[in-house]
């Protein structure tokens, strides 16, 4: 596969993977320019959220390789990806829901500054105030200051997702993939989030987004493609796909 | 060190309560009729092994089936540097609890590629394997079912090379030849371990470490995505509380020195289970209550006997005493542990967590706000997000 521009940060090249006898993803080849943002969007079952777990390393691709920044992600552990860079938002919000707001915002700072594995049982978590602040910081952004002592267990579902938005953001990865970031929000909360998500994208951070809510993808998206039976069916700017009949008939069919 | 300075106010409180509270054991325990070296040397010892556990069990999540093999590796290190080297327990100590954690860096290298009950399965065939290994295989290093026992042409090569005298009865373990380890001393000297152990615990529970493995055992998965490599994470909380248990198995060496093969045995590791969650899982000084209780529990209960029952019964009529003391007496002496069996269950089923939650709940019907204020790990409900 020969990159044609070189603001390309994530390339999945030539991605196949098959479950048993069933075709999941099927020559997939997509690549992010730095910067942007690039929705995949497609009806139930196409497959979007297999390749973010191709990704992010939670499954191998049956055949292809997925390329970050020159770095060969496939066969990497989940651990080692995020390390390079990438965040991901999951579609059932993971959290730590026995620990509060705040110390679930603070463990991925731990993550970016110590790396993988630190002993350091010595030091009072008191004590790490830088990371406490921009903890706090960053939950002042996603407007959760008032529940920072709360147990994460006993949030709402939106306020869960709010959350771990705030903790992928915290690690300032260069790429960002979130999984339906919206499902199950206010339109109020969808909203704020898309505010959030913009603001995000003014300090140049590149993002991947699959989701279902069309008001969402076309107010964020510079790109997006189209997913359909494990394959890409089409690719362009929001105004190209919107009037692609192809699309029309697949995923949007007479709603739009 | 400055990391004590660097403590918050309530751990300070609650370590030096807890320093207090052990130390007079001598005193405060006399009411109950345990103010006697032996069991208080017993409450020392097996809190420091329930304190190391709970940083496994308790705080990462690992359910750990076969504890009492370190405990008894520690033993039995113990034993070896007293006939080989010197009856100082120092050397003993560090001894054992440096084998132990080599001991237990090894078998949690292998159990810990699982998690949840596959992990509890291999660390238990590890505990068995060892206990085995001790009664029969080993029996060259460990005397097999006899135990290993101190004798009088044992070499103690540092001992006799500062002339020590044999004075043709067994030598008891000293400190320096100045303070024997035997009755109130024995009991000091474990005392002192126990706060250290405390103190370390409480550093790891206030430390960014501690609430990384609190992070693994809330949700693993999210670890892993938020770039964390949880296994090494998981390997230290083992080794910590590996070493723990060996510095206990070490220190019942160091008070009365033989070791036996029924020490690994998984009905000690069961114990130590029982007395984390007797005591309220997670918490930092539950399990030494619980470790206490059951200690308590086990001196009173297993001491009685019938002729003790039927003087607690003989105001009864004649048939009505014999009947009670024939119930009665399945739950004492050797029946004890039908006795520990009906505490378990109620606690279990009453108070998920352990006599902590009693505690607890007990101190917040007495004083409403003061409760929330006091557990900073169960953060009073904040008020609904502003927008």
């Amino acid at each position: 596969m020969t990159t044609e521009k070189d603001n390309i940060v994530l390339h999945v090249a030539d991605v196949h993977k098959t479950f048993g006898g069933l075709h999941a993803l099927s020559d997939i080849d997509l690549q992010i320019e730095e910067g942007k943002t690039h929705a995949i969007i497609g009806p139930n079952g196409a497959g979007k959220s297999t390749l973010l777990n191709v990704v992010v390393g939670r499954l191998a691709p049956t055949r292809g390789a997925v390329v970050f920044d020159g770095q060969v992600l496939t066969g990497k552990q989940p651990h080692e990806i995020n390390q390079v860079g990438v965040a991901r938002v999951f579609q059932t919000p993971e959290i730590f829901p026995d620990l509060t707001v705040i110390q679930n915002v603070m463990a991925p700072a731990f993550a970016r500054r110590d790396g993988s594995f630190t002993l350091n049982f010595f030091k009072s978590i008191d004590d790490e105030t830088e990371i406490r602040e921009e903890a706090e910081h960053m939950l002042e952004d996603v407007g959760m200051t008032a529940s920072k002592d709360m147990l994460a267990g006993s949030l709402s579902r939106g306020d869960k997702r709010r959350m771990e938005l705030a903790m992928c953001l915290i690690q300032h990865p260069r790429l960002l993939l979130l999984d339906e970031p919206t499902a199950g929000m206010s339109r109020h909360d969808t909203n704020t989030t898309i505010d959030l998500l913009k603001k995000i994208k003014e300090r140049g951070m590149t993002k991947v987004i699959i989701e279902h809510d069309m008001h969402v993808v076309f107010s964020l998206a510079d790109k997006i493609s189209v997913l359909a039976g494990g394959r890409i069916i089409a690719e362009g700017t929001p105004e190209e796909v919107r009037n692609n009949p192809k699309v029309q008939e697949a995923y949007l069919g007479g709603a739009h | 060190m400055n990391a004590l300075f660097s403590m918050s106010r309530k751990d300070v409180i609650t370590f030096v309560l807890f320093a207090a509270v052990v130390l007079l054991m001598p005193i405060w325990l006399q009411p109950f009729g345990a103010a006697y070296p032996d069991l208080m040397q017993k409450f020392a010892i097996f809190g420091i092994l329930a304190i190391g556990f709970n940083v496994l069990f308790g705080l990462t999540g690992y359910l750990s089936f076969g504890h009492a093999a370190f405990l008894g590796v520690g033993s039995y290190t113990a034993v070896w540097t007293f006939k080989l080297f010197s009856m100082n327990p120092i050397p003993a100590l560090i001894l054992a609890v440096v084998i132990s954690g080599i001991f237990a860096l090894a078998i949690g290298f292998v159990s810990l590629r699982r998690s949840g009950i596959y992990f509890s399965i291999l660390t238990l065939a590890f505990a068995q394997m060892s206990y085995n290994l001790a009664y029969s295989v080993l029996t060259p290093i460990t005397n097999g079912e006899t135990g290993l026992q101190l004798t009088l042409d044992d070499p103690r090569i540092v001992d006799s090379a500062f002339g020590g005298v044999n004075d043709g009865s067994l030598p008891v373990s000293n400190l320096f030849g100045l303070v024997d380890m035997s009755g109130i001393s024995g009991f000091y000297f474990c005392a002192v371990f126990l706060i250290i152990g405390f103190f370390i615990t409480q550093r790891i529970f206030a430390s960014p470490f501690g609430m990384m493995l609190r992070a693994i055992k809330s949700n693993q998965t999210r670890m892993n995505y938020t770039g964390f490599n949880t296994r090494p994470y998981t390997l230290t909380a083992f080794v910590i509380s590996g070493m723990f248990a060996g510095l206990a198995g070490g220190l019942m060496a160091v008070t009365d020195p033989l070791a036996g093969a029924e020490r690994m045995q998984w009905t000690a590791s069961g114990e130590i289970v029982l007395m984390t969650i007797l005591g309220g899982v997670g918490t930092l000084i539950g399990p030494v209550v619980g470790a206490w209780l059951i200690k308590y529990f086990e001196n009173i209960f297993s001491s009685f006997n019938e002729s003790v029952l039927h003087n607690l019964f003989s105001f009864l009529p004649d048939n009505v005493e014999s009947f009670v003391v024939s119930v009665t007496s399945m739950f004492v002496g050797e029946g004890w542990h039908l006795t520990l069996g009906l505490i378990f269950v109620l606690v279990v089923t009453f108070l998920p967590g352990g006599m902590m939650e009693g505690f607890r709940r007990i101190g917040s019907l007495f004083n409403r706000d003061g409760g929330d204020k006091a557990k900073p790990d169960e953060p009073a409900p904040a008020p609904a997000p502003a927008e």
